[in-house]
């Protein structure tokens, strides 16, 4: 029946696309995009040391075991635990945190997640877009607010790296744009790459298994392939006699 | 009996004690099928083969996996991240699950297709329906074991449409949870059932569905007997030794799956957030339910029939019925013509709207329930029935008496139905979805009486190809 | 209808190469499986040496402490147990510690350690691998005459003297293994690294 083979076929293919994610998001978070590439050894290593010096404090990685992310990263373990292991954790253990969650919900009034698996859970765009869509709002604790997480207790940690920002309003009182209102140590540009890169790190960490897959899919599928042509060549060959 | 080189030695020796050659000669060399099989016959070899994947890839899993609530979340991760290639056996074990319930939906279409569940089938049939029913209790019994937000919540609406059952529903929730919520009981005894008891029911169900179809031989896209033209020695003219022919074209269907199936695995084993959801990466948290909660993908059609009735009992049934009534499509599709190239224009009209009723319903199923996506979803589940109506209708030839008192009918259920409802707030909605599915029940079972298009086609005595 | 010369040769060629193929994608998919159950990285990554601290550590006392799974004896031994320890080779199987499974370099000497006064054994039995029972009293005939104390294996009756070495007439046939160890200060043993002027891997 070859109409419901092309109607098949017809939603596989819309079932590839995305769900459109409803929700009252607004639209500029839509200019946030993160670009992902864990092939890029340097943004990954990059990453992981803006993650161990202004993350790790509040924001375990539990599932991340330390030789594991050293090897991946191409870091010698004795570099690795000088420059990215600040407490008495061997390189065979996995990245936790060091506060209490206790201390963290009495200081912040939630406790900080685990961030090993947020890149899979929530997307590499939402840990961009937070991280750079921070702007002044004196009416919250932290003095910031946030538009990919309204109202979040977490402070804006690289303000110093970013400057400040402030939401810009439309005449319907609706998110129009980001202003920057003071310099921070970084440029623009330098400050997108930083959180790029911890983006980036994110989502190694959410699956480092991603950075073998791909090749050896390749292998693979070729081998299915010869596989599958080889038994296609046999099949015609038997199927002589019935036809 | 020939002497062949194999009757002595090790296989004559077991041959004698058990019957391997006859059983080889019965079920493999000398069972015959017809030789028109096409593209749709292929998916039950494939089902057997993901059976047989998932089983094995189970079996390594379990052997990391930890059936606790405080442990599981942790030993998927492990499982992941630490474990040799434990990312690569998880990835099919997921993927092979999703893999399975196409391969069974195109299974099924191809028996809907070309009436293989009609006489003498329709054992075969029942055994698949109940295949398919334990595929899903495996399926929702395997999805709680990772506990992530997903899985979590989901079991969560599913149990409880248990308890929506009259009298026994809130005890009967309690017994299947074995606590007033979901928690670790309920998790170990979802790990018992998905790994060892339901399994040995699919594999019993699975034999007894082979056996069944060896018993009366395979259909074929025309709907031919090819029994019923056999050549002096009592070989079916039509007919082909399944092995060597079709183990080798099952070869290279397998290989084209295989390759399908690899580039999941390698490439995309998310799909999108369909065969691994995303909210399912954040651990199953009893306080804080998801935005957005949807079965997996391949219980949707029938969560959207659950879904379209307001009233949760009610909903349930429809839900229930919605399968059950598969049970009874050999008795439901009476006419004795099995394939769709022999049936009437209306029929292939009927089976083509059922499909895509069946996807639509499907993408309604995951997406967030809006009034216009409400009022879609009630209409495609009377379409859903009403499919079944019509081939009962389309069984044998009807007078104009009948077809007006079967149209009448229907109609009276979906007005009734429509007018308990009418405190709806849009009106339009309601009147356009209302006269639609009239307007088709009129057509599908009036035109018959004044067009040609239900004139059916001479069956040829053998296959055509 | 069916043709009436086939090629067999061809056939046959094209059944065994499928067959090959196949038989070496089936190897191949059974690699990931059966390597999953070698051990994964947290059971590797658990095999970290441990510190010991022996600075309350009194003669004839014993430290019991777990390194990879398996239990480690810390003992001090007092001058009585020293000199019961002989290289007597009627008595013992391997007097001489030759065996370079049991111990590291630096223990193949008459105490089998790095101090004498200092024990670091592994708690297993070479026989099939039960917990021997410490015997400390060097003057207890009560497990035959020969026996100057030491260890004691219950479940077959392997006798070991103060430096793990197996009696000649037990049913194990090897020494008490010694870990690698070293001294990391006076009051202090890790369990699990060798001497820092031994480069050798521990496996």
């Amino acid at each position: 029946m070859r109409k419901s083979k092309i109607i098949f076929l017809i939603f596989l293919a819309t079932l590839c696309g995305k769900v459109m994610a409803a929700g009252q998001k607004s639209q500029i978070l839509l200019d946030y995009k993160a670009i992902e590439n864990i092939n890029n050894k340097a943004s990954l290593q990059r990453g992981a040391k803006y993650f161990v010096n202004y993350c790790s404090g509040c924001h375990s990685l539990k599932y991340m075991r330390m030789n594991t992310l050293a090897k991946d990263l191409g870091i010698e373990e004795e570099i690795f635990i000088k420059n990215l292991v600040f407490s008495n954790k061997k390189i065979g253990e996995t990245m936790t945190k060091s506060m209490s969650d206790k201390d963290a919900e009495n200081w912040f009034g939630a406790i900080p997640p685990d961030l090993s698996l947020t890149a899979r859970s929530k997307g590499s765009d939402y840990i961009y877009s937070l991280l750079n869509t921070y702007y002044t709002d004196s009416s919250t604790i932290t003095g910031y607010n946030n538009l990919a997480y309204p109202n979040t207790s977490m402070p804006h940690i690289l303000v110093n790296l970013q400057g400040e920002q402030k939401l810009v309003l439309d005449p319907n009182n609706k998110p129009k744009k980001l202003e920057k209102i003071s310099e921070g140590f970084n440029s623009e540009e330098e400050y997108q790459q930083i959180t790029n890169d911890i983006t980036n790190f994110l989502v190694y960490v959410s699956e480092p298994a991603k950075l073998k897959r791909y090749s050896m899919g390749f292998w693979v599928l070729l081998f299915i392939f010869i596989f599958g042509v080889l038994a296609y060549y046999t099949k015609k060959e038997f199927w002589k006699d019935v036809h | 009996m020939s002497e062949k080189n194999q009757s002595s030695g090790v296989i004559g020796w077991i041959d004698e004690r058990l019957p391997i050659l006859s059983f080889i000669r019965d079920h493999l060399t000398h069972y015959y099928a017809p030789k028109n099989f096409n593209f749709w016959y292929f998916f039950g070899s494939l089902a057997f083969l993901i059976l047989f994947l998932q089983i094995f890839t189970g079996i390594f899993l379990a052997m990391h996996y930890k059936p606790d609530a405080k442990l599981a979340f942790d030993s998927v991760e492990f499982i992941m991240r630490d474990v040799n290639l434990g990312w690569l056996i998880r990835y099919m074990h997921s993927t092979g699950a999703s893999a399975f319930f196409i391969v069974v939906y195109l299974h099924m279409f191809r028996a809907l297709m070309y009436g293989s569940f009609k006489k003498p089938r329709e054992l075969i049939w029942l055994f698949g329906v109940f295949i398919y029913l334990a595929l899903m209790a495996e399926a929702f019994m395997g999805y709680l074991l990772p506990w992530g937000q997903m899985s979590y919540w989901g079991a969560q609406v599913i149990i409880n449409l248990f308890t929506t059952i009259p009298f026994i529903g809130p005890e009967l929730g309690v017994w299947i949870r074995g606590d007033f919520a979901i928690s670790d009981p309920t998790l170990t005894r979802f790990f018992a059932l998905h790994i060892v008891a339901v399994p040995m029911v699919i594999l019993l169900l699975v034999i007894l569905h082979l056996s069944a179809l060896h018993t009366v031989g395979s259909n074929n896209p025309d709907g031919v007997e090819i029994k019923n033209t056999k050549d002096e020695n009592g070989v079916p003219l039509d007919g082909i030794p399944f092995h060597p022919y079709y183990t080798v074209k099952d070869f290279v269907g397998m290989g084209v799956f295989l390759f399908l199936f690899a580039l999941t695995v390698f490439y995309v084993p998310e799909m999108g957030g369909y065969f691994l959801e995303h909210a399912n990466f954040i651990p199953a948290n009893p306080l804080v339910t998801p935005e957005h909660i949807a079965p997996v993908w391949y219980f949707t059609p029938f969560y959207s029939i659950l879904r379209a009735i307001p009233d949760p009992a009610f909903g349930a049934l429809a839900m229930a019925l919605s399968i059950i009534i598969l049970f009874f499509l050999p008795w439901i599709d009476k006419n004795p013509i099995k394939s769709i190239r022999y049936r009437s224009t209306l029929f292939k009209i009927n089976l083509f709207v059922f499909v895509i009723g069946f996807l639509i319903l499907g993408y309604l199923g995951v997406k967030a329930p809006t009034p216009l996506y409400n009022a879609l979803a009630l209409r495609f589940s009377e379409m859903y029935f009403i499919f079944f109506a019509l081939l009962y209708f389309y069984s044998t030839a009807r007078n104009s008496t009948f077809s007006y008192l079967f149209s009448g009918i229907i109609l009276f259920f979906i007005i009734a139905y429509d007018i308990l409802r009418i405190n709806s707030d849009n009106y339009l909605t309601l009147l356009i979805g209302l006269s639609s599915v009239c307007l088709f029940v009129l057509f599908m079972t009036l035109s018959p009486l004044y067009t040609t298009l239900n004139r059916e086609k001479e069956i040829p005595e053998r296959v055509t190809g | 209808m069916s043709s009436d010369n086939p090629d067999n040769s061809r056939r046959k060629f094209l059944t065994g190469s499928l067959t090959f193929v196949g038989g070496t994608g089936a190897a191949a998919t059974l690699w990931p499986f059966l390597s999953s159950m070698a051990p994964s990285n947290k059971a590797k990554a658990a095999g970290a040496p441990v510190k010991v601290d022996i600075s309350g550590l009194k003669e004839g006392e014993k430290i019991d402490l777990i390194w990879r799974k398996k239990p480690i004896w810390v003992v001090k031994r007092s001058q009585d147990m020293l000199e019961s320890i002989d290289t007597n080779d009627t008595k013992h199987k391997d007097p001489l510690s030759e065996n370079p499974e049991q111990q590291p370099d630096f223990a193949k000497n008459k105490y089998r350690s790095l101090k004498p006064e200092i024990l670091v054994l592994e708690g297993v039995c070479t026989h099939l691998g039960c917990n021997p029972a410490y015997k400390p009293d060097t003057t207890d005939t009560s497990l035959g005459k020969d026996f100057k104390g030491g260890f004691f294996c219950a479940c077959h009756g392997s006798k070991f003297d103060f430096a793990g070495k197996v009696s000649n007439g037990s049913p194990a046939g090897a020494n008490l293994k010694v870990p690698p160890y070293r001294f990391e200060d006076e009051n202090t043993i890790i369990v699990g690294e060798l001497p820092a002027n031994k480069l050798e891997e521990i496996g």
